[in-house]
């Protein structure tokens, strides 16, 4: 009787973890383009930053995405602190003053200053309405948050969902958002694919290397839809929009934003989009969260604080209760 | 057990002083020291307090939160994050209170099952019960008005959803809609008020569990075998037995509480609502935190939106009334040969709403939740009383003793042991 109450009780504990993981909506969509899940060196419990990678992946920003993207929430002072870039201080000092921000001057004028460390990075733009119209309607985000305002969805097999959320948490997974950008970053493809209309009117996609120059049946759409009963529907892409893999809905506003060689690194680093995609996803993720290292390192701290409280409590609740069982 | 005396001895000169005009002290050592508890409890037994503690972390944590989150539409998301950024440990705070919410749910369904299993809500806690289903119900709508005030995304269009269902109500549908909102839409005025409510109501849940522990210690614990406690040797005083068990199992579940606050704070959470309310943009799918989806499965499943919305709440609803719906002679679920299959079809279909309960409400995910929420009435409207009017139980030990120390041991006789499982 005693074991058919341990097997319940595990059964019980064990649908309830199952809860617990596997109705997180966050993953729950299913419909967006499958993401290759990155090792990055902020990876799970044990991972931290690489403060040349941070390095690395600020000079990307600055050279390439702060034209058309601001990192609003990043003040100067935090390229300094121990657990992001870690840029000397003085470099950062002189690197604020290329910056103006406003300040109101004794007699109530809006006047410009050079910043300071204690400023945050101003914004590209006065306000979104000059963004979109700079940018053909689109509003470039704010890139401090963007790491942790994108995700990954699941598009497995279902019965394999809740593996895979366990997994999730037992590894700790919360990178969604610099695979995210790095699948962006590299997603870009010059044309969306090709289709070929077959008499029955179904469209089959057909590789770009067997494209003849000038063939009129070759279609190109970033999405094919079945319509019962009717040919198949193929929706081009807008004007002005390019393609990538990863972007829901595959057109995205924004044009291919870097080549290979454009940005010079001085570590040595190959200057291949692949390395900066992973170093600006990188940024992207610090950006978001700048106290990512302390936690992690005073998570383990705790941790080992509870394990052995535990099995401390648990040693003491054995003895005591050898006199009642 | 409201018969039980407390052996509370002032220990001071003080402490007699204290006694003889206020004896709070005899009264805690009487319900929290010597207090008699089931010797055959397991650990399913030591999620009330790891639900107290989640309650108190709660507390803690939002009253600092509330020292440097400012509920305006234009400052809320900002606020939150010079919480995580600039503020002190901020971000520690911020996720334990995030985090927190999730934790005290999965203790309350933890909780709520096992009395479900071992029929804790049958005679004589029924009130004890209903108090319990008060407590999940003002839990829901606290967690609901704080899962706004981040104002997020998914902050906005989830409290746009649910506010909305108001307006399913006849007649007077719009009009207490845009009462709740204080406007036509939900704005800062909607962040304004269910911040001031979403700081009032742990405090009603904080009187609400008092009312709950106290009718608690008026009836005594049930335990695994649902039968009563009969004589001394059936219990332990609560201090140090069930304590220092409490004590463990709490440490176990601030493992798990800590490997999500330090290692995947984001993980029960949503990537859109870190992206700031915007009342252009609708998200591509508005879903609730996780603890809802079960409840937002049923409410999708019906076709009608009043219909829906009244599904929705009967869902909870329903659980006030399984005192008088399971007509089994027996309480444990372990006595229960045929029930038990039903029950463990519960979980199964609870979980499966949750799950479809975060999918687009088409095709094959309607017909599945339609199903679903048909089982999970027919559950409570004709499984549990009809189940318990056919069953044979299987024989109830005589006593707690007996069921832990084996036939023979403890109150009377064993012969007459398997003769009684009709004991109300
Ligand atoms: C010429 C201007 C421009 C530059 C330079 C630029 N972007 Fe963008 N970016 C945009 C626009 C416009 C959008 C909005 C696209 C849309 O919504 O369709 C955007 C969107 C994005 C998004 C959000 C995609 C999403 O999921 O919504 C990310 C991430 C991004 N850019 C990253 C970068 C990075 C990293 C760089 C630097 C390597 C960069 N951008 C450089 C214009 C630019
Ligand atoms: C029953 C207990 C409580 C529950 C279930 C609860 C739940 C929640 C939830 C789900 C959030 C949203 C978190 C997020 O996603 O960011 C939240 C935010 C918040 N809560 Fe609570 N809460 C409780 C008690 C309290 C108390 C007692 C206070 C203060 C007195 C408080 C103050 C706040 C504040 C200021 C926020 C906004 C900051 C933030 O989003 O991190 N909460 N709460």
């Amino acid at each position: 009787m005693i074991k058919m109450t341990k097997t319940s009780s595990i059964a019980l504990a064990g649908a309830m973890a199952l809860a617990l993981t596997s109705a997180v909506p966050a993953m729950a969509a299913g419909d967006g383009p499958e993401i290759a899940k990155k090792k990055w060196s902020f990876s799970g419990p044990g991972g931290h930053f690489d403060k040349n990678q941070l390095q690395r992946g600020f000079q990307v920003y600055k050279e390439v995405c702060s034209t058309c993207h601001g990192i609003k929430r990043i003040a100067f002072r935090n390229l300094v602190q121990p657990g992001g870039p870690e840029f000397p201080e003085d470099g950062v000092r002189s690197l604020a003053a290329t910056y103006k921000v406003d300040e109101l001057d004794g007699n109530g004028k809006v006047v410009q200053r050079p910043a300071r460390l204690s400023d945050r990075f101003p914004s590209p733009y006065k306000n979104e309405a000059e963004a979109r119209s700079i940018h053909n309607g689109a509003n470039p985000p704010d890139l401090s948050l963007i790491a942790k305002a994108r995700g990954v969805d699941y598009t497995g097999p279902i019965w394999y969902h809740p593996v895979s959320m366990l997994k999730d948490v037992v590894t700790g997974y919360q990178e969604g958002g610099a695979d995210y950008i790095y699948a962006l970053m590299t997603g870009y493809k010059d044309n969306a694919p090709a289709y070929r209309r077959d008499a029955t009117g179904k469209l089959t996609e057909v590789a770009e290397t067997s494209i003849q120059r000038g063939d009129k049946t070759i279609l190109r759409c970033v999405s094919v839809e079945k319509v019962a009963g009717k040919p198949d529907n193929c929706t081009a892409m807008a004007d002005g929009m390019n393609y990538n893999m990863a972007f829901p809905g595959h057109q995205i506003g924004m044009a291919k934003p870097i080549s290979d060689g454009q940005v010079k690194y001085t570590d040595g680093t190959a200057a291949t989009v692949s390395n900066y995609s992973a170093d600006m996803a990188a940024f992207a993720s610090w950006a978001a969260d700048p106290t990512h290292d302390q936690r992690k390192s005073l998570g383990w701290q705790v941790m080992l604080y509870l394990l052995v409280t535990s099995i401390l409590l648990y040693v003491a609740k054995k003895r005591l209760w050898r006199e009642v069982h | 057990m409201d018969q039980h005396e407390s052996t509370y001895k002032p220990g001071s000169r003080t402490a007699k002083w204290w006694d003889e005009r206020l004896p709070v002290m005899r009264m805690m050592h009487g319900q929290f020291v010597d207090f008699p508890t089931p010797r055959n409890l397991n650990y399913f037994w030591t999620f009330g307090g790891i639900l107290t503690f989640c309650l108190a972390i709660q507390l803690v944590s939002g009253i600092v939160l509330a020292m440097h989150y400012i509920p305006s539409a234009d400052l809320a998301f900002d606020s939150v994050e010079r919480i995580r950024r600039d503020v002190n440990y901020g971000w520690l705070i911020r996720s334990m209170h995030a985090v927190g919410a999730s934790m005290f749910f999965f203790a309350v369904y933890v909780h709520i099952f096992r009395g479900l299993y071992y029929g804790s809500y049958k005679a004589p806690r029924e009130v004890l019960w209903i108090i319990g289903v008060l407590i999940y119900l003002v839990m829901m709508a606290t967690a609901f008005l704080g899962y706004t005030l981040p104002w997020g995304q998914m902050s906005f269009w989830g409290a746009t959803v649910i506010t909305n269902f108001f307006s399913a109500i006849p007649l007077v549908g719009s009009t207490v809609v845009t009462w709740l909102w204080g406007g036509y839409s939900v704005t800062g005025t909607t962040l304004n008020r269910f911040y001031s409510l979403h700081y009032l109501l742990p405090f009603v849940i904080a009187g609400l569990v008092v009312l709950h522990i106290w009718a608690l210690h008026v009836a005594g614990q049930n335990n695994p075998t649902g039968v009563e406690i009969k004589t001394k040797s059936d219990s332990v005083p609560m201090s140090p037995f069930a304590v220092m068990k409490d004590l463990f199992a709490l440490g176990v579940f601030a493992m798990l509480f800590a490997w999500f606050v330090f290692y995947a704070p984001d993980y029960l959470g949503h990537a859109d609502n870190y992206v700031e309310a915007n009342p252009l943009v609708t998200p591509p799918h508005i879903v609730p935190e996780w603890y809802f989806l079960p409840f937002y499965a049923i409410l999708r499943a019906v076709p009608s939106k009043l219909g829906g919305v009244v599904l929705m709440f009967a869902a909870v609803a329903i659980l006030a009334f399984v005192s008088w719906l399971d007509t089994s002679r027996v309480r444990s679920t372990k006595y229960r040969p045929v029930y038990r299959w039903f029950f463990w079809l519960f979980v199964i279909t609870c979980l499966a709403l949750g799950y479809l309960g975060a999918k687009p409400a088409e095709g094959v995910y309607v017909f599945w939740a339609r199903i679903f929420t048909f089982y999970y009435f027919a559950h409570f409207l004709l499984v549990m009383p009809i189940v318990g009017l056919i069953e044979t139980p299987k024989p109830l030990p005589r006593s707690i003793t007996e069921a832990v120390l084996g036939k023979g041991a403890g109150a009377g006789s064993p012969v007459a042991a398997a003769a009684s499982p009709e004991k109300r």
